[in-house]
């Protein structure tokens, strides 16, 4: 008979629409954003800083080296080198960066950054719901504001933070031993000048630093006064939005206070 | 040739006149019309023009106009680091983002001469195989879409799609643009739960397969719509470089997984599915059986796959220079030959980087196919060609 194959297409259809009134398996839909389907483990978005420790400043693990600022593909990734060093996780002093910043809007969530970092510093975060009314400034992200915290980052993507947590530990492990022994070498070595070995080891470090900094310095001269522009207009971007900021550092969870800060400066304009 | 290349001939009841000629000389009674199809047609499957001059209803030319989607994917390559393209081929041909980059891995791996690991080559074979299906299913889906079938047919190839997408999410953290293999090996290793939830997928896909393909067999519309339609004479598709389900379909025994033996296919048993009639009905014929093909080696694959490191352990994530000189990557892609050319003058990144989409050399033979059809009929009979204007245009 003509037509007895569409009517069989017909009543399958059917028989799923009425079905998913009935049967759980039928209804492959959810209502979105009352009903949600848990991310999956390795699902990745855009990528965040993870600090150890409670404050985002001190624990950030970034030490500005700019490797993944030179792979990523789409190049979202701009960052600034402090001046000054901070200790990292295994005590050893590291620049750090004075600025971190990515579009997110350009940001293709591809994970090389993620890759090529060699101090775990760089992670993938699952949040998605990041849309904005402000077309600039709404999706390019600070520093402050991409600093997660490890517990963060064990909450989501538990097996692969184990594993990095073990290898940090692992290889500070290691440099404490190595540290361990030098200074019970250095201690066999001279018994009685022990103060003064430590000593000439500082004074030596800091000119050693010193030097390729200022070569930077100079290197980034035509570039300083561009940056220190921007800069300048930042904070007068920042300005009215940091007497509402500033008390957010003193609470114990700085990046999440900051954010609904940053929403609430978007929505007033 | 050997047995596994049997012949997958099916003959199936014809109606009558499929094998017409096209006519394609204007019957001189009124005027001709010069019609512009897309860029935004909704049956053009993103952006891109048909620029058709019709008499009547009747198509006697057709020049494809593309380019809309063109954002500089091979010079960019050029400009950055080997690794660094990676994630720029998955937006090559989005519905098929891993066999993009199994494609580019393996030439960036024949260039510098670098050994995949068994478990790896198992896990692309595996990833590649999902890939075939979930795109075959979808470009089905679209073909049915075409022919005002709106929606149904489409979800329920979408819904088989979803399926294989959650593995995908599951493995590389990203449901389209995976960005999963590495030059030497694949970026993280599948867990022993991903491949039970893999097993499972694929066993449920043949009762997809078989209802999907029930309900389209005996649909009169379809029959109707596709036997006898934009026939493409196997001679033509040859001299036109066509590959893909669209070159079996036109009867030629051309599967580089047969031909190349890339990979580790010379492991696994399939056969290539050849078409007879040449014809619209013939190209989703042939996708059918290559979806069925497909789980075959799915099935075997999930059962032989070895344990062991995915990455080989010589492989440089950072500093990736190979040495001097060219390679040409291919693959069997859904769609086609997918290959990739690179010339390395030993710096990070490379000299020349070429894609052959096959997306873009199947769409050369559309107007010999359209011409003397129905307007409606070039909807369709473009459906069939199965492209996406990611890599057409790149």
């Amino acid at each position: 008979m003509l037509g007895e194959g569409i009517l069989k297409g017909l009543a399958e259809t059917a028989k799923n629409f009425a079905g998913s009134f009935v049967s759980e398996d039928r209804l492959t839909t959810v209502e979105y954003p009352e009903q949600r389907i848990p991310t999956a483990e390795a699902a990745r978005v855009f990528p965040f800083l993870v600090y150890d420790g409670t404050d985002w400043e001190k624990g950030l693990r970034c030490v500005a080296c700019q490797i993944c600022e030179k792979e990523c593909p789409p190049k979202c990734i701009y960052i600034e080198k402090s001046k000054d060093k901070k200790p990292d996780y295994v005590g050893k002093m590291q620049i750090y960066p004075a600025r971190f910043d990515i579009d997110v809007s350009v940001c293709m969530s591809c994970q090389i950054c993620v890759e090529v970092c060699p101090f775990e510093a760089i992670k993938m975060d699952t949040e998605f719901e990041l849309s904005t009314s402000d077309r600039f400034g709404g999706l390019l992200f600070d520093r402050e504001q991409l600093a997660k915290s490890n517990e963060h980052y064990h909450k989501i993507h538990p097996t692969e933070a184990s594993e990095v947590d073990a290898r940090l530990a692992e290889e500070k492990a290691k440099v404490e031993a190595k540290a361990k022994a030098a200074a019970a070498a250095a201690a066999a070595k001279a018994a009685a000048p022990a103060a003064s070995v430590t000593a000439p080891v500082k004074s030596e470090s800091t000119p050693a630093a010193g030097a390729p900094k200022a070569a930077e310095a100079a290197a980034a001269k035509p570039m300083a006064q561009t940056t220190t522009a921007a800069k300048a207009a930042d904070a007068a971007l920042n300005a009215p939005a940091a007497p509402s900021g500033k008390p957010a550092p003193a609470s114990t969870e700085p990046p999440k206070t900051a954010a609904p800060d940053a929403g609430s400066k978007t929505s007033g304009e | 040739m050997s047995e596994t290349a049997t012949d997958l001939r099916f003959s199936l009841a014809r109606q009558e006149g499929w094998n017409r000629p096209p006519v394609v000389e204007p019957d001189g009674e009124g005027e001709l019309l010069e019609l512009a199809m897309g860029p935004h047609h909704p049956s053009t499957h993103g952006v891109f023009r048909m620029d058709v001059v019709l008499d009547g209803e009747r198509v006697i030319k057709l020049k494809p106009v593309f380019g809309y989607l063109h954002r500089n994917h091979e010079k960019i390559a050029e400009k950055t680091s080997y690794l660094a393209s990676m994630p720029y081929t998955d937006r090559l041909d989005y519905f098929c983002s891993l066999t993009n980059n199994w494609a580019y891995a393996l030439a960036v791996e024949k260039l510098s001469g670098q050994e995949v690991p068994e478990r790896a080559e198992y896990l692309r074979v595996i990833l590649a195989e999902l890939t075939r299906v979930q795109n075959h299913a979808s470009s089905i889906g679209f073909l049915l879409q075409e022919m005002g079938a709106s929606g149904t047919p489409l979800m329920y190839a979408f819904r088989e799609r979803e399926k294989v997408l959650d593995l995908f999410e599951g493995l590389t953290g990203s449901r389209m643009m995976c960005n999963y293999m590495r030059f030497g090996g694949c970026r993280v290793d599948a867990s022993a739960a991903w491949l039970e939830q893999a097993r499972k997928v694929v066993t449920e896909l043949p009762v997809f397969v078989d209802e999907f393909e029930q309900f389209l067999r005996s649909n009169e519309i379809l029959m109707a719509r596709s036997q006898g339609m934009g026939v493409l004479r196997p001679e033509l598709a040859i001299n036109a470089g066509v590959t893909g389900p669209m070159l079996r379909a036109s009867g030629v025994n051309y599967d580089i997984r047969k031909v190349d033996h890339y990979g580790i296919y010379d492991r696994f048993k399939f056969r290539v599915p050849l078409g007879d009639h040449w014809d619209i009905y013939d190209r989703y014929m042939v996708r059918m059986l290559e979806m069925r093909e497909s789980i075959g080696i799915l099935e075997q694959a999930l059962k032989e796959i070895p344990g062991g490191p995915v990455m080989d352990p010589k492989a440089k994530i950072r500093g990736f220079r190979p040495k001097a000189g060219e390679a040409y990557g291919r693959i069997e892609a859904p769609k086609g030959e997918l290959g990739f050319y690179l010339i390395s003058d030993g710096s990070p990144n490379p000299y020349r980087y070429r894609v052959r989409p096959p997306s873009l050399i199947n769409l050369t033979v559309l107007e010999d196919m359209c011409l003397g059809h129905n307007v409606a009929d070039v909807v369709l009979i473009f459906g069939s060609v199965d492209i996406v204007l990611g890599e057409v245009d790149r």
